[in-house]
C-alpha cells in the first residue's frame, strides 16, 4: 500500500482523431500527482485541459496510453476497491423512465445492499442533496439542477472513503450551488478524500486544502491556492449612496455602471482598496461588494509557461 | 443479489416502461379485430390463417423489440453518458454485457409469452362458437400445442437476433446497429442459397466466398416451422433441440464477441 489515497504516475492520455486516417491528439501529458487521504483536493484547469479525461482513467472508463492511477494503493478500474469510491460524471444523466428513488435503490442494489437498506440510504441522500417530493417522479422529467443533485446522491450511495466529483457545481442555479458547497465541505469533515474538478477557482477557495492547476494536458502547479501567486489584476467596486460627482471628488473613474442606484467601480492595482474603504465610509458612501479581479486559471498557466521557458533560455 | 440479475431487473423495468406494453396491447387487439374480418372473408381456412398470422405477428413484434431495445442497451448508454456512473460501481464489463442481454431476454419471454396467450386466446374461441363437425375439418386441432415448439423457436432466433443486436451496439451508434442488425436478419433467411452459390455462377472464388459467410452468417430460415405446424406437419424433438444447440453456439459467440469489444473500449 502506498499510503496515498490517490496517486497519478507519468498519466497520458492519447485520443485517436479521424475516421480515415486517425492520429493520437494527446488530452493528458505525464501528469504525476499524489493526494492524501483525508485530503480535500481542487483539481483545476480551463475548458478541454484534461480534468474529465483524469477522472475518466481514474475510472477507468478510458485507458492509459502509458503512466499509472492508483486509488487506495490499488490500480484505477480495480473493481473490489470501487466498492469504496463515489463518482459524479460531468453533466450526469441516467434512466429516463426510473425515479431517483429507484436509480438510487438500484445503485444501492449494485454495491450488494439489501432493497430495504438500499432504499433507507436512497431516502437519506437525496434528503442531503435536496430533493424533496420530486424524487418519486421520472428522471426525463428533471432540470439539469435536479439531475446534478441526483448525480451528487448516487455518487455517495455506498458511504464511499473516495469521492471523485467532476464539474459538481455545473448546471447549477446560487442556492443549488452554495447547497453543494456546503455538502463537499461537510464530507471533507467526515474525513472523506474527495477530488473535484472545476474551471472556477472560487470554487476552489472555499473548500479545497489544495489544488492542482492543469492546462494543455500538463499539471502546471500544486499547493496551495494562496501559495499559488495568482495575479491580482485589480478590483471590483460595488457601492451605494453615492453619485458621479461624489465619486469624481475621490478620483474614481465616473464611467461605471449604474444599476438601481448601485454602482459597479473598476479599481485598477495601483489602486488597492485599502486606503480607499475608510473614505468611502466617511463620506457616506455603502461598501456592497469588493471582490479582487484575479488572473484566470489559463492566463496563469500561460504565465507559468512563458516563465518557465523564460529561465530555461 | 448477484450483479448480473439486478442489471438483468433493471433492464426489464425500463424495457416495460419504453411502452412495449403499449406493443402488446396493440398486438392483442390487431390479432383479434383480424381473426373477426378473416372468419368473415373465408370459409373454413380461418383456423390455419389465425395461427399463421398470429405466429407471424409474434415474430415481427418481437423482432421490433428485441432490435429497437437491444440496441439501445448499450449504445444508448454510451450516448446519454449515463454508463458513466454505472460502470464507477463495482461492476465489470463483461458482467454490465450479460446482465443487459438477460435483462432483454427476459422482457422477450414476457412478450412472446402474452402473445401466445393472446394467440391461444383467439383460436381456443374459434374452436368453442364452431360445431364439433366444423371442427372435425381442421388439418389440426385450432389450440394444437404444437405451436408452442413454433413460439419457442420464435424465441430463440429473437434471442439469436438480440444478441446480434447487443454485438452491434457495443462498437456502433444505435442507427447503425439498428441498420446493420435488420440486414443480418434479412441475410440470415436467405442464408440457405449460399450454401449452393457454385450452382448459379463460374467463379470458383466467388462460390468459395459465398459458401464461407453461409458458415459464418448467421441462418435464421430454420426456426421458421410456422408452414409445418399450421399444415400439421410433424415436427420432431430432435430438430428443435438441434436448431436451439445452434442458436446458443452462435449466441455465445456473440456475446463472447460484445464482451471482447466492450472491455477494451474507451468511453470518451
Amino acid at each position: 500500500m502506498s499510503g496515498y489515497a490517490i496517486r497519478l504516475q507519468e498519466l497520458t492520455k492519447d485520443y485517436a482523431v479521424g475516421f480515415w486516417r486517425p492520429s493520437p491528439v494527446r488530452a493528458l501529458d505525464g501528469v504525476s500527482l499524489d493526494v492524501q487521504p483525508g485530503e480535500v483536493l481542487g483539481y483545476l484547469g480551463p475548458n478541454g485541459a484534461g480534468k474529465t479525461t483524469t477522472l475518466k482513467l481514474l475510472m477507468q472508463l478510458v485507458y492509459p496510453t502509458s503512466g499509472r492511477a492508483e486509488i487506495l494503493g490499488r490500480p484505477a478500474g480495480d473493481v473490489e476497491t470501487r466498492r469504496r469510491l463515489g463518482y459524479l460524471p460531468e453533466l450526469p444523466y441516467f434512466y429516463d423512465n426510473l425515479t431517483a428513488e429507484e436509480l438510487l435503490v438500484y445503485f444501492g442494489g449494485l454495491f450488494g445492499f439489501s432493497s430495504a437498506d438500499a432504499r433507507r440510504r436512497a431516502s437519506t441522500l437525496l434528503d442531503r442533496a435536496g430533493l424533496g417530493a420530486e424524487r418519486r417522479r421520472q428522471l426525463r422529467k428533471y432540470s439539469k439542477g435536479m439531475l446534478q443533485r441526483v448525480g451528487i446522491a448516487q455518487a455517495l450511495v455506498n458511504d464511499p472513503e473516495v469521492v471523485f466529483l467532476d464539474e459538481p457545481m455545473s448546471g447549477l442555479d446560487p442556492v443549488g450551488r452554495r447547497d453543494t458547497r456546503e455538502l463537499i465541505r461537510s464530507l471533507g469533515e467526515e474525513g472523506r478524500t474527495i477530488f473535484f474538478s472545476s474551471h472556477i477557482l472560487s470554487d476552489a477557495e472555499a473548500l479545497c486544502s489544495r489544488v492542482a492547476i492543469v492546462a494543455q494536458g500538463r499539471l502546471a502547479a500544486t499547493g496551495r491556492l494562496a501559495d499559488l501567486a495568482f495575479e491580482t489584476k485589480g478590483w471590483e467596486l460595488v457601492v451605494t449612496g453615492t453619485d458621479d460627482g461624489a465619486l469624481e471628488a475621490l478620483g474614481l473613474d465616473t464611467a461605471t455602471t449604474q444599476v438601481d442606484g448601485r454602482y459597479v467601480i473598476d479599481l485598477p492595482v495601483d489602486r488597492p482598496p485599502d486606503q480607499l474603504l475608510p473614505e468611502l465610509s466617511r463620506r457616506g458612501l455603502r461598501v456592497v461588494s469588493l471582490t479582487p479581479r484575479r488572473e484566470s486559471l489559463e492566463d496563469f498557466f500561460m504565465r507559468l509557461v512563458a516563465h518557465r521557458e523564460e529561465t530555461a533560455s | 443479489m448477484a450483479v448480473i440479475p439486478r442489471i438483468a431487473v433493471h433492464v426489464f423495468k425500463e424495457s416495460v416502461r419504453d411502452k412495449v406494453l403499449y406493443n402488446l396491447v396493440l398486438f392483442a387487439v390487431l390479432l383479434i379485430v383480424a381473426s373477426y374480418l378473416i372468419g368473415q372473408l373465408t370459409a373454413g381456412q380461418e383456423v390455419k390463417i389465425i395461427k399463421d398470422l398470429g405466429l407471424g405477428a409474434t415474430q415481427v413484434f418481437g423482432l421490433f423489440i428485441a432490435v429497437f431495445i437491444g440496441i439501445g442497451l448499450v449504445s444508448k448508454e454510451v450516448e446519454r453518458r449515463s454508463i458513466y456512473s454505472l460502470l464507477a460501481k463495482p461492476v465489470r464489463r463483461h458482467e454490465l454485457i450479460l446482465g443487459k442481454y438477460a435483462g432483454l431476454v427476459l422482457t422477450l419471454a414476457v412478450n412472446i409469452a402474452v402473445m401466445a396467450v393472446a394467440l391461444y386466446a383467439v383460436l381456443g374461441y374459434m374452436s368453442w362458437v364452431e360445431t364439433e363437425e366444423f371442427r372435425q375439418s381442421w388439418e389440426a386441432p385450432a389450440t394444437d400445442p404444437a405451436m408452442l415448439l413454433a413460439v419457442f423457436l420464435v424465441f430463440t432466433q429473437l434471442m439469436l437476433v438480440t444478441a446480434i443486436a447487443l454485438f452491434f451496439s457495443t462498437f456502433s451508434s444505435p442507427i447503425l446497429s439498428a441498420v446493420l442488425t435488420f440486414g443480418l436478419y434479412v441475410v440470415g433467411h436467405f442464408n440457405a442459397d449460399l450454401r449452393n452459390f457454385e450452382n448459379v455462377v463460374d467463379s470458383p472464388t466467388a462460390a468459395y466466398l459465398a459458401r464461407a459467410l453461409y458458415y459464418v452468417l448467421p441462418n435464421l430460415a430454420p426456426f421458421d416451422i410456422r408452414a409445418e405446424v399450421v399444415h400439421a406437419q410433424p415436427v420432431t424433438l430432435g430438430y428443435v433441440a438441434l436448431t436451439t444447440g445452434y442458436a446458443a453456439a452462435y449466441i455465445g459467440a456473440l456475446l463472447l464477441g460484445a464482451m471482447f469489444i466492450f472491455s477494451r473500449r474507451d468511453f470518451k
